[in-house]
């Protein structure tokens, strides 16, 4: 198991006022993402604790370009992960957001 | 003074031979290796079937029980290395050079076979191009096929798996070949004649079903988002825009997930009529909702699918199915209609490097091309216009006097950045070129080659091959759908913008496409049972697809 | 187009939730789509991080509820207790954490004592690399589950899921009120696998999933009495079948356990000789048994009906 680790800064906060969202699975190939507003509005932390190791590049372009496009500000994102591609990765990181913001059931 | 009828003599030596072994015809199942071992010669040119769904598996395991003193070094032509006795033949020393397309199940052991010097191999060749070559320069000495039935003149039915089948045996029988048939029964009337008795020499009764792989069979329960993320952008991006109604689909997930979409997705965005209605494909189980909902004129078929007859017979509008109400398919013809009669294809593959060349060949496996080089590439040879065709020509050389410019047939390449165990699909060097090198080929095994290709779709978005001028734009439309891959974190980020901005790259954004939305509900059927009542019950999936 | 097509499609662009199919919902959704809307209170959440203390030292990923979800909510506006397992971390199977959630849940039950318990199960078993808190779990499960209906409260089984119901998670489903159970859905201790290694392929042929479904099936449980209520693979369905079980559930006392003793006896009794579904389903009055697994919900919940009402006598 490898544990990573990303601090960044958002350009805002995100939206809504929900406190925490869980969505996903840990299973081969998926992931979960537990996401808690807990960070000061400019701040988005994502902690990894993946199956697959050695993707450490790979996942810190996921989440760089994640930040950029959905400003998740005063974020946590904890991440259990058993695997999942790039793809399902930042379909679950949008899908948190999503949830969170209260966007869509 | 020269003869002339060399090979006439050989065969009616051969006949005599068989003949202590048959009762008119039919040979007894005990006396089949015997019988082998009597017809046919050392260093013959054999076709065993061997298709990409049916096997002669009664006569692969006579012919591997051969005594290989009286038969030996056999040159082995045949379109599937599927069962393990075929690769046997060679272990055994039955059978020494190989010619062939497919071989998917046997895929690491035939590499093994090849690297360990057992396997003199001729060449890998997509289908069409073999039975080409079967009237040529590999035409089969002896002939081992797989029917349905016979009655007592040999004639034969071959059913919904027709296959390969009369490719071969026209090639064998009229070159003064020896053709040689297992079928499940013996019968006093045939349902129909699909190949005629005087083409065919023995006939073995096996008492029961030749072996069929089921391949066309997705599970629609596999279907992730992200596949369902590329079936949307191919529908809304590619399909839509270029008008395509005659197409092939390669089977995979990909494809299974556009034609569940078409009822759904399809239907909201209107393109009923418009587009997918005329179709060179297997009886896909998946494209049943399609096909019930009104969606579908009429499919040619290359093979059937296990569990698809009944609803075939009960379907004949859209199905080629002969008076007898069973279908009838031909690979032959349906290659060929792939070629000149269809305006798109899309499939899946392995690896796809800079130039677009892609390949389904790795290190350790060696699957060969099946029939996707065929269906994937520009036939150079069709005259006759269609809207799809013509713009795709137009955006390739949009110079050129139009009079004067061919169209282009859309190959289009689909899938994920990462497959499979989390393997790039996107790679600088192809696999193939290390296996050629390892195998001393002329040329590495390339699928489909870069030239041919138009369009390539990946979760990113859509990467319009035919827009682009020259080669660093062609590799940086490459790379900018490449995802995550290193091959995509290498792009130049403003290269790929302008791209973007010229409609060369589209992302899911540009066409109005949410991420987000690519939900499994969007699917027509999400499990094979859904299937089974879209058909009305007529779908009858084999065993491992159930959960009921 | 027929209209068998029409209702498809329709069903298929249906977004809304209460259509959707149980099988291919998460525990969460199924759990927020079966209570009454925004109604789900959760104990021990993901946030709390009660994760596994045994699947690190095996690198293996954890999940943060241990793929045990538990809470509170309301049913058709009166409360229940819930439990939800995860079918597709690490196939469902019950582990320190996840068994020490469920029963907390039940003796919380036991101590409360008039609210039903609902559990939604979805498991292969017990964990392999918490084999003996796995089984220690499902020990204190059963013992936690009988003494809360024993103070009154009735605990209702729902199966439906991928993992189906097996091993630990079957003798516990074994304990309950009652049982719901979808076609997809299994019931069993033994999984096909272990029938076929220790008695043999001919007698048991895992691969041969029809045989599977058969012998352990929602259906075959259903008219075999191992279920009371055939649900349709719909949260819908499994809401309805919830609510009914609740309602209709048995009492437990000495006599309910003598009379499932005596329904036990009989049932082998009638069917021990059986070498198939088949022959059980045709001698319980089926005309047509070979036809069963092909018949639809609606057409199967009827015909089970007239061949053996719902028994809530037993249990």
């Amino acid at each position: 198991m490898e544990t990573l680790n990303y601090r960044n800064k958002a350009q805002q906060r995100a939206k809504g006022s929900k406190r925490q969202v869980i969505v996903g699975v840990v299973a081969s190939g998926n992931l979960e993402v537990l996401a808690e507003r807990v960070l000061p509005d400019t701040d988005c932390e994502v902690d990894i604790r993946t199956a697959a190791e050695g993707f450490g590049e790979v996942w810190q372009a996921v989440v760089a370009d994640f930040v950029e496009r959905r400003s998740p500000g005063g974020l946590k994102f904890s991440i259990n992960d058993g695997g999942a591609r790039p793809d399902t990765v930042a379909l679950r990181l949008a899908q948190a957001v999503s949830a969170i913001e209260g966007e869509r059931t | 003074m020269t003869t002339w009828n060399n090979a006439q003599s050989l065969r009616d030596s051969r006949k005599r031979a068989g003949a202590p072994y048959a009762q008119g015809k039919c040979v007894a199942r005990k006396d089949t290796t015997a019988l082998l071992e009597a017809v046919i010669r050392p260093g013959d040119r054999v076709c065993l079937e061997g298709d990409n769904q049916k096997q002669a598996d009664l006569l692969a395991t006579a012919l591997a029980a051969v005594n290989k003193d009286k038969v030996h070094d056999l040159h082995m032509v045949q379109s599937g290395v599927v069962l393990p006795e075929h690769l046997d033949l060679f272990e055994l020393g039955i059978a020494k050079r190989l010619d062939y397309a497919y071989s998917g199940p046997q895929s690491q052991r035939i590499a093994k076979l090849l690297f360990g010097g057992k396997i003199e191999l001729g060449a890998v060749h997509t289908y069409l191009e073999l039975f080409a070559r079967y009237y040529v320069d590999l035409t089969p000495q002896v002939a081992l096929i797989a029917a349905v039935s016979a009655d007592r003149e040999g004639n034969l039915y071959t059913g919904p798996n027709t296959e390969d089948t009369p490719a071969i045996v026209e090639a064998t029988a009229f070159k003064d070949g020896i053709v040689i048939a297992q079928v499940n029964e013996i019968v006093d009337k045939l349902p129909r004649v699909d190949i005629p008795g005087d083409w065919v020499d023995f006939v073995i009764e096996s008492g029961k079903p030749f072996y069929v792989e089921p391949l066309f069979t997705r599970d629609p329960g596999a279907i992730t988002e992200t596949q369902i993320l590329t079936a949307m952008l191919a529908i809304k991006g590619i399909y839509a825009p270029y008008g395509v109604q005659r197409l092939n689909h390669g089977i995979g997930f990909n494809t299974a997930a556009i034609e569940l979409l078409l009822p759904t997705y399809g239907e909201r965005l209107g393109l009923k009529g418009k587009i997918a209605s005329r179709w060179a494909l297997n009886p896909h189980p998946t494209l049943i909702p399609a096909i019930e909902s009104g969606w579908v004129q009429q499919i040619h078929s290359f093979g059937s699918e296990v569990g698809m007859d009944d609803y075939i017979r009960a379907r004949p509008d859209v199905f080629f199915t002969g008076p007898d109400g069973s279908l009838r398919s031909n690979r032959a013809f349906s290659q060929v209609a792939g070629l000149y009669a269809c305006d798109m294809f899309i499939g899946s593959t392995l690896q796809i490097d800079l130039q677009g060349n892609s390949s389904t060949v790795t290190a350790d496996r060696v699957a060969g091309f099946g029939g996707a080089p065929n269906m994937g590439s520009d036939a150079r040879g069709r005259r006759h216009p269609s809207q799809p065709w013509l713009q795709a020509g137009k955006e390739a050389d949009p110079d050129s006097p139009a009079a004067l410019r061919r169209g282009r047939k859309l190959v289009v390449q689909i899938g994920e950045t990462f497959g499979d165990k989390n393997a790039p699909l996107f790679v600088e060097n192809l696999d193939a070129l290390k296996l050629a090198e390892k195998l001393d080929l002329d040329l590495a095994p390339v699928m489909v080659y870069g030239d041919d290709v138009t369009h390539i779709v990946t979760e990113e978005g859509i990467a319009n091959l035919l827009l682009c001028r020259n080669n660093d734009e062609r590799e940086h439309a490459i790379r900018g759908v490449a995802g995550y891959t290193e091959v995509g974190r290498g792009r130049d980020k403003k290269l790929v913008q302008q791209l973007r901005e010229r409609g060369v790259i589209r992302r899911p954004e540009d066409l109005g496409i949410d991420p987000l939305d690519a939900d499994r509900r969007l699917l027509a059927a999400r499990s094979i049972k859904d299937l089974v009542r879209w058909s009305g019950d007529l779908y009858a999936p084999p065993s491992k697809f159930r959960n009921w | 187009m027929n209209a068998a097509a029409l209702d498809k499609s329709k069903d298929s662009n249906d977004a809304s939730t209460s259509a959707s199919s149980w099988y291919e919902a998460s525990a969460r959704q199924r759990v927020e789509n079966l209570l009454d809307a925004n109604s789900f209170n959760e104990f021990i959440g993901p946030e709390l991080r009660e994760t596994s203390p045994h699947l690190p030292l095996f690198d293996l990923p954890e999940q943060f509820d241990d793929g045990m979800i538990v809470g509170y909510g309301r049913l058709g506006g009166k409360p229940v207790l819930v439990a939800a397992q995860e079918g597709r971390f690490m196939g469902g199977a019950f582990g320190e954490i996840h068994g020490a959630k469920l029963t907390g849940l039940l003796r919380a039950a036991r101590d409360i004592a008039s609210l039903p318990v609902l559990i939604l199960f979805d498991t292969g078993g017990v964990r392999l690399q918490e084999a003996n808190a796995g089984e220690l779990a499902i020990a204190e499960i059963m013992r936690a589950l009988i003494e809360a209906r024993l103070a009154g409260a009735p605990v209702v089984g729902l199966v439906g899921g991928r993992a189906g119901c097996y091993g630990g998670g079957g003798l516990i489903a074994g304990c309950c009120s009652a049982l719901a159970v979808s076609e997809q859905g299994r019931i069993s201790v033994s999984g096909p696998e272990v029938i076929e290694t220790n008695r043999g392929v001919e007698e048991f042929d895992s691969k041969d999933r029809a045989l599977v479904w058969r012998t352990m099936g929602g259906k075959h449980r259903r008219l075999i009495g191992g279920a009371e209520v055939f649900a349709d693979d719909s949260v819908a369905s499994f809401r309805d079948a919830a609510q009914y079980l609740i309602e209709h559930a048995p009492s437990m006392n000495l006599s309910t356990l003598e009379a499932e003793q005596f329904r036990l006896t009989q049932r082998i009794e009638r069917f021990g000789t059986c070498a198939d579904a088949i022959d059980i389903w045709r001698s319980l009055g089926a005309t047509e048994p070979q036809r069963i697994p092909a018949l639809s919900y609606r057409e199967f919940a009827a015909l089970a009906n007239h061949l053996q009402e719902p028994r809530h006598d037993a249990r």
